[in-house]
């Protein structure tokens, strides 16, 4: 699968990949009502990897309901729309406007946004908050419903409980981490928002133990990313305990990347003799 | 034009001055057509310290020699690597990127660049005059050391300099040329890339003598081809990405310039 806000939605790679040739396509963080996200610069370039702070720009729900879906509903694969709010309500009104698109077959909750009715603290990194975000869209919704954890937590498996006994289907992690970057010179932050998002190949031995951690506190199973570049990357996440894998900020670089990983994975399996993917979920060998 | 990831070889290094240096690379294939104003990603290294690919404006693209050329001003890690390209190297490239500028049939057309900025200026300057337009070029450098080589752009036009130093040309910014400060009123358009602080004056003198503008920003990006929403530039309609709905915009779209 391609990760949330890496792939747009899709279109955008229609030129160099069959987006149909994917297990499935995240598509960008959808929000209740349209947001103009944060002002640039929203970018900056750290060792391995990037910092973020997109602020979820979207047009809001109507909008893809009306607009983008029927543009993309055609693309033969599984397509999940990352939900996001800042009140457990929006959560609940933008999951309910996607129970019936017949080619949605379910929505990645992002609960790493801010709470703005608890002072402001992510939803993820407060395991009451996550547990009653998942319930209430639990509630309304029908489809797979993927509950996405943040990093910045003190024990990962805490939530990835919670959140597997308010009614999640599936975890997805990790988002990305908090981080920062200064222009020395400039005596200036690199980001309008000063602090934002990391992600790459930087992040992917804090996201590789948090795979593990989950996959041996849950049952459910589990859709694991965090600097993905290459189908060796893809096979680690599985060994250490996901069911599928997301690729980010990888398609940046390579927007071929996702389909060559499935490739690369093919190529894996039949070096080591393995005919059922399934059996390298959470098969490192441990003596 | 369909986007495309791309592997070309280097043809030549050619050396301008101590900063810069024009890449001459070609497809195995043969180059599709290339618009003034579009750009490239190269993939320099995606190492450590070079991990995201770097925005690079086309220079030029030579149809005979099926060669395209990049104009390269070393400030990095990644632009350094570029530079110490050799013939026979390869480039990997996303491209062609971004929209392009306006190419009228007609009217009097000054191109104002500054620094690096007057990369995508050749080209635009070639196609504006085989459309049948007429071209001024007004090109800013820090001193003479590092402008531009003005060989290929002299076919096109006429030619005028300003250095911050006055080592050659009109001393001072290009604001201070009286291609700017006299003469922009007989012109139909301008088009300007390079700093930002330049940009904005040349929109603002545009804007003062009632004259269409348009802008080639460069905004930071890490994908360049719409799916990060990194780049965007605040427009009179909401956030517009650089990099697809840009780099070029018409001044009057944009919000606070
Ligand atoms: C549409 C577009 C066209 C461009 N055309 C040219 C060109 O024709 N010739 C040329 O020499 N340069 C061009 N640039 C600028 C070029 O992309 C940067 O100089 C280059 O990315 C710097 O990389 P570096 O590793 O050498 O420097 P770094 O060490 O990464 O950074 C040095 C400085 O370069 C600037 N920079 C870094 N990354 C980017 C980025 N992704 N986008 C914009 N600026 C950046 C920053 O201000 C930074 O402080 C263009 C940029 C854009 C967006
Ligand atoms: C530019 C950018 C935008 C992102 N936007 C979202 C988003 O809207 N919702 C979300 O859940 N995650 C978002 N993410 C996080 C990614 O989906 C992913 O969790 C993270 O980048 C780690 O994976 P990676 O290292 O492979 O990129 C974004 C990441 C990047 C780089
Ligand atoms: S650079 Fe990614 S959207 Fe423009």
């Amino acid at each position: 699968m391609t990760a949330s806000g890496t792939f747009g939605f899709g279109e955008e790679y229609e030129d160099f990949i069959d987006i149909s040739a994917l297990g499935g396509i995240v598509v960008k963080g959808t929000t209740l009502h349209h947001r103009e996200g944060n002002p640039y610069p929203r970018m900056a370039e750290t060792a391995s990897g990037m910092l973020n702070a997109v602020g979820l720009q979207n047009k809001g729900v109507d909008y893809f309901v009306e607009n983008i879906y029927p543009r993309i509903k055609h693309y033969d694969t599984g397509i999940f729309v990352n939900v996001s709010g800042s009140t457990i309500e929006e959560y609940v009104q933008t999951a309910e406007k996607l129970n019936d698109l017949e080619k949605i077959p379910g929505i990645e909750l992002n609960i790493s946004c801010p709470n703005v009715k608890e002072g402001g603290m992510s939803f993820g990194v407060h395991c009451p908050s996550a547990i009653a975000v998942t319930s209430a869209v639990r509630d309304v919704y029908k489809g797979h419903l993927m509950v996405k954890l943040s990093p910045n937590v003190t024990d990962v498996t805490e939530m990835a409980r919670g959140v597997e006994g308010a009614g999640a289907d599936s975890i997805s992690l990790i988002n990305t981490l908090l981080g920062m970057a200064i222009n020395a010179e400039k005596r200036r932050p690199l980001l309008s928002t000063i602090t934002g998002g990391l992600s790459g190949p930087c992040i992917k031995p804090v996201a590789l133990r948090m795979v593990w951690q989950v996959y041996n506190a849950v049952k459910i199973p589990i859709i694991g990313m965090g600097g993905i570049m290459n189908a060796t990357d893809a096979i680690e996440f599985m060994l250490a305990g996901s069911t599928a894998i997301q690729v980010g900020t990888a398609n940046f670089i390579d927007p071929t990347i996702s389909v060559k990983i499935i490739e690369g994975i093919k190529e894996y399996m039949q070096r080591h003799n393995i005919t059922d993917v399934n059996s390298l979920i959470g098969g490192m060998l441990i003596d | 034009m369909k986007k495309r990831v791309e592997l070309f070889t280097v043809t030549r290094n050619r050396r301008i001055n101590n900063e810069y240096i024009v890449l001459y690379a070609k497809p195995d294939g043969k180059l599709p057509d290339i618009a003034p104003g579009e750009f490239v990603e190269i993939k320099v290294e995606n190492g450590p310290n070079t991990f995201l690919r770097r925005p690079i404006s086309i220079h030029e693209v030579n149809k005979d020699s099926n060669e395209m050329l990049l104009l390269i001003q070393e400030v990095g890690e990644g632009t350094r690597l570029m530079v110490d390209l050799q013939p026979g190297d390869k480039l990997d490239l996303i491209y062609p990127l971004g929209n392009s500028f306006t190419v009228p049939k007609r009217g009097k057309m000054l191109l104002v660049g500054g620094g690096v900025g007057v990369a995508p200026l050749l080209i635009l300057g070639r196609r504006l005059r085989e459309e049948g337009a007429e071209v001024n070029f007004l090109l800013g450098a820090r001193n003479r050391e590092i402008l531009m080589d003005l060989t290929d752009y002299k076919q096109y036009g006429p030619i005028g300099v300003t250095t911050e130093d006055g080592s050659a040309g009109v001393k001072g910014f290009v604001t201070d040329h009286p291609l700017l400060k006299e003469r922009l009123k007989d012109m139909d358009r301008v088009y300007t890339c390079g700093p930002d602080a330049m940009m904005r004056a040349v929109a603002t003198a545009a804007k003062g003598a009632g004259i269409a503008c348009e802008v080639s920003l460069e905004n930071m990006m890490a994908c360049g081809f719409g799916a990060c929403l990194c780049c965007v530039v605040e427009t009179k309609s909401g956030n517009k990405n650089t990099c697809t709905e840009g780099p070029v915009f018409n001044i009057e779209d944009l919000k606070g310039w």
